[in-house]
């Protein structure tokens, strides 16, 4: 009864805290999944990461339903999605009653664009520390940088680049562990 | 009957987005076009302003947004909750096949791949929400905001110093609030 608290409590402060898209929420996510409850390691939470981008549905959303049935299996994970899904529903329904023009509120604006600022900066931390785990190779260092250049400065859809690297992965990794 | 399309369109935004953040977005516009008693493009752009800005993720936020505009409370519940459900589904599907699979090699070394790969994805998100915080078009000219990058780098610097490592994320945010507000960013 208490880890299904817990769960439900995590993702919606993951929920709450989420600017932007699904990525945005690593470092939230990371900071309560894996150091607080250790209910995954990092590696786990990149793995799906990855899963969540080629399966249907919004990343943060999927994320949380897979920690929740690892957990607690398939109520587990209904109670992980509701947590993570409460707190966009509760907001956006008071402003849509209460504000019709909420970004036009001018300290609303310079606080939001406060907050942008801090999630690129916990955005920026994490990927450091992710980039010393997950990087140890040259070949994926090499990996990483095309990831990054495909789809920020060629705009490319990350789904592809998820689809390429993994094929790549199960061929030239799955390959070597074959020895 | 209207929630009832409502749900429908929903489930099909929510099975056919795949990769999440903006990737329900086409299946909104053409939302907007099949029912245009529902809302228009241009209402459509500022339910976008606001998802993008408040907490929570962007395809739940505008699915809330969207299902509240075309018929109130029940609208963005039964908006949001069709939304998540093909991906609730699918993951337990997935879960299952990849318990079976865990120690095939191919598949632990697609997963090794991957990890990299995520990174640089993750890398390629900070970025774009970086350089729309850094550069910003006030009157048809691009202008390079000093003061925010000056801020970033700041938070940058302070987050890796070890001893303040272990501060919560929250603290950070409800900080860049402040900071916001007090520097008119």
């Amino acid at each position: 009864m208490k880890e299904y608290l817990d769960l439900f409590v995590s993702f919606m402060l993951i929920g709450t805290m989420t600017f932007g898209g699904g990525y945005a929420m690593l470092p939230m996510l990371t900071r309560e999944v894996v150091d607080k409850h250790h209910w995954a390691t990092k590696e786990q939470l990149l793995d799906y990461f990855a899963i969540g981008q080629c399966t249907p549905g919004v990343i943060a959303v999927n994320t949380a339903t897979f920690i929740g049935y690892r957990r607690r299996g398939a109520m587990g994970a209904a109670i992980a999605t509701l947590g993570v899904v409460l707190p966009s529903l509760v907001i956006i329904v008071v402003i849509a009653m209460f504000l019709s023009n909420f970004m036009e509120i001018e300290w609303i604006a310079h606080a939001f664009a406060g907050v942008r600022i801090a999630v690129c900066a916990l955005i920026a931390v994490t990927v450091v520390k992710l980039f010393r785990q997950s990087a140890d190779t040259r070949l994926k260092v090499c990996i990483a940088a095309v990831a990054f250049t495909s789809v920020a400065l060629i705009g490319l859809s990350p789904i592809y680049v998820t689809i390429a690297f993994a094929v790549f992965g199960a061929l030239f990794y799955g390959r070597r562990q074959q020895v | 009957m209207t929630l009832l399309i409502l749900a429908f369109e929903f489930f099909k935004a929510g099975l056919f987005a795949i990769g999440g953040g903006l990737a329900t977005l086409p299946y909104l516009m053409e939302m907007a076009v099949n029912h245009p008693t529902w809302f228009s493009i241009d209402e459509l752009m500022n339910m976008i302003a606001v998802s993008e800005s408040t907490p929570g993720p962007i395809g739940v936020n505008m699915s809330s947004y969207v299902g509240y505009h075309v018929a109130g409370l029940p609208g963005a519940v039964i908006a949001t909750f069709s939304l998540v459900l093909p991906a609730y589904l699918s993951i337990l599907i997935v879960v299952r096949i990849l318990d079976r699979f865990r120690t095939n090699r191919r598949i632990s070394g697609g997963l090794e791949g991957l990890r990299p790969a995520v990174t640089g994805l993750i890398a390629a998100a900070g970025y774009s929400v970086l350089s729309s915080s850094l550069f910003r078009v006030i009157g048809g000219v691009t202008q390079f905001q000093w003061l925010a990058f000056l801020l970033f780098l700041c938070f940058f610097t302070v987050m890796q110093l070890r001893p303040l490592q272990k501060v919560h994320p929250l603290l950070y945010i409800a900080f860049g609030a402040v900071l916001g507000v007090v520097l008119q960013l």
